[in-house]
């Protein structure tokens, strides 16, 4: 049987592995900062006297939420030309990103903001606050307190689920191990590594959150 | 050159559904039997087994879905299997589901009191028995609407499939595009397709949480 595993390949294809691992950290951090500023807009949106807002978001939610990202991600790439919204592929795949995971996370936020007790918004009033003030100054930080594990959670499934748009050819990490797995004929070696390099980053993003978390918003963040 | 109305269209894209609804029962219930057999390993007393257990569910938790089928249809050839584009999608959907649902359920069994464990031990029971007759049909209950989110998430998953070369709802619809250029037309329907089979769970889904009695 005549199959031995090899990864010579590996040292010329470091840096086309580190660039794309670059990417994909890119991708992941631009769509963590997007996502979670629409999630709180959307979460608030979600709470707001406005019948049409809040039904609005609702069925974002639903949408986003019930179809595969991948579909999505081809609709956005493919089908929005039509619209005559014609996307970059760097752009195209973080606004699909950003709107799936804003989907799970304005749920997650929204959890958050309801978790936060009434005397908190009380008392902040009472001291004189606006409302804008309430809301970031005290609700927020403690909200994000509450849901941050989740959050976490959800930033790492991204990350990984993240590794499909390298089918409309986002230089990202597994869209580089498909251009090395053409080259070298190394096609299981190839995923291998780069499979481990998608759980050391997981890993790594999980630390970087929870101490990260730790600090800004104090202790008890897990 | 063939013209393809509205309706050939999403004709067609529905008898492909029909492979995506195969696949993802396929996978939902190999992804159960195996997800049973590491839930055990993961709630074994033997620390190695369930080092083993947390190991398997991190693994496959912790890495991309993509990735792993591409290891099941590139890997498997290696071992001696002869593979098709099916049983690698099969095999590597269970997989992800088997440590997803193992997960679940961890929850669900450690969500129980240990007054469980100590009546069925006093009951005479041996631990499987104590585990098939009190523990895990409990475990399932409680547990029955996160695994009914779970297999939305699966049924999504599929699609990646398509990738590997299953001619699963989204592949077939990738090659009507290639024939009719009418992708907005095309993608809307699949996103359509998936929606009215995952709305319904994810509704009977919520249903079974709020029936849940708080524990």
């Amino acid at each position: 049987m005549g199959y031995g595993l090899s990864f010579g390949w590996l040292k010329d294809a470091a840096g086309a592995i580190a660039h794309g691992a670059a990417m994909t950290v890119f991708l992941i951090a631009c769509t963590t900062v997007l996502g979670i500023l629409i999630s709180i807009l959307f979460a608030a949106a979600r709470r707001s006297r406005y019948a049409v807002l809040r039904k609005a978001v609702a069925v974002y939610v639903e949408v986003v939420r019930n179809t595969p990202f991948l579909v999505q991600l081809f609709f956005i790439y493919f089908g929005l030309p039509s619209l005559g919204i014609r996307l970059d592929p760097i752009v195209a795949a973080i606004v699909a990103m950003t709107l799936n995971m804003a989907a799970y996370t304005t749920e997650i936020v929204g959890a958050g903001l309801d978790a936060v007790p009434k005397g908190q918004s009380e008392a902040a009033f009472a001291l004189g606050l606006k409302p804008r003030q309430v809301f970031i100054k005290i609700i927020l930080p403690q909200a994000l307190k509450v849901i941050f594990p989740a959050l976490t959670s959800q930033v790492i499934i991204m990350m990984l689920e993240s590794a499909v748009v390298s089918q409309i050819a986002v230089r990202e990490l597994a869209h580089e191990a498909d251009l090395l797995q053409a080259r070298t004929f190394r096609s299981f070696e190839t995923y291998f590594v780069v499979t481990l390099i998608y759980l050391a980053l997981s890993m790594a993003v999980r630390r970087l959150f929870v101490a990260g978390g730790r600090r800004v918003l104090g202790a008890g963040v897990s | 050159m063939i013209e393809f109305t509205f309706w050939d269209i999403l004709r067609n894209l529905i008898f492909a559904t029909r492979w995506t609804a195969l696949l993802s029962a396929v996978a939902f219930a190999g992804g159960a039997a195996v997800g049973l057999a590491i839930l055990a390993a993961r709630i074994s007393e033997r620390p190695w087994l369930r080092r083993f257990g947390s190991g398997y569910i991190a693994l496959f938790q912790g890495t991309p879905l993509l990735m792993q089928l591409f290891l099941m249809f590139f890997g498997l050839p290696m071992l001696g299997f002869r593979i098709e584009p099916w049983t690698a999608a099969a095999l590597g959907l269970t997989f992800y589901a088997s440590a997803y649902l193992a997960e679940i359920w961890r929850g669900g069994v450690e969500a129980l009191p240990r007054g469980q464990w100590d009546a069925g031990a006093s009951l005479g029971l041996h631990r499987l028995q104590e585990l098939r007759l009190v523990i895990l049909p409990q475990a399932f209950a409680i547990t029955r609407p996160a695994a009914v989110g779970f297999l939305v998430q699966l049924i999504k998953s599929t699609a990646l499939t398509s990738i590997i070369g299953f001619e699963e709802l989204l592949r077939t619809a990738n090659a009507i595009n290639n024939a009719t250029f009418e992708p907005f037309t095309v993608y809307g329907l699949v996103a359509v397709i998936f929606f009215v089979l995952c709305y319904p769970l994810t509704q009977y889904a919520r249903m079974l949480e709020r029936r849940a009695p708080a524990h």
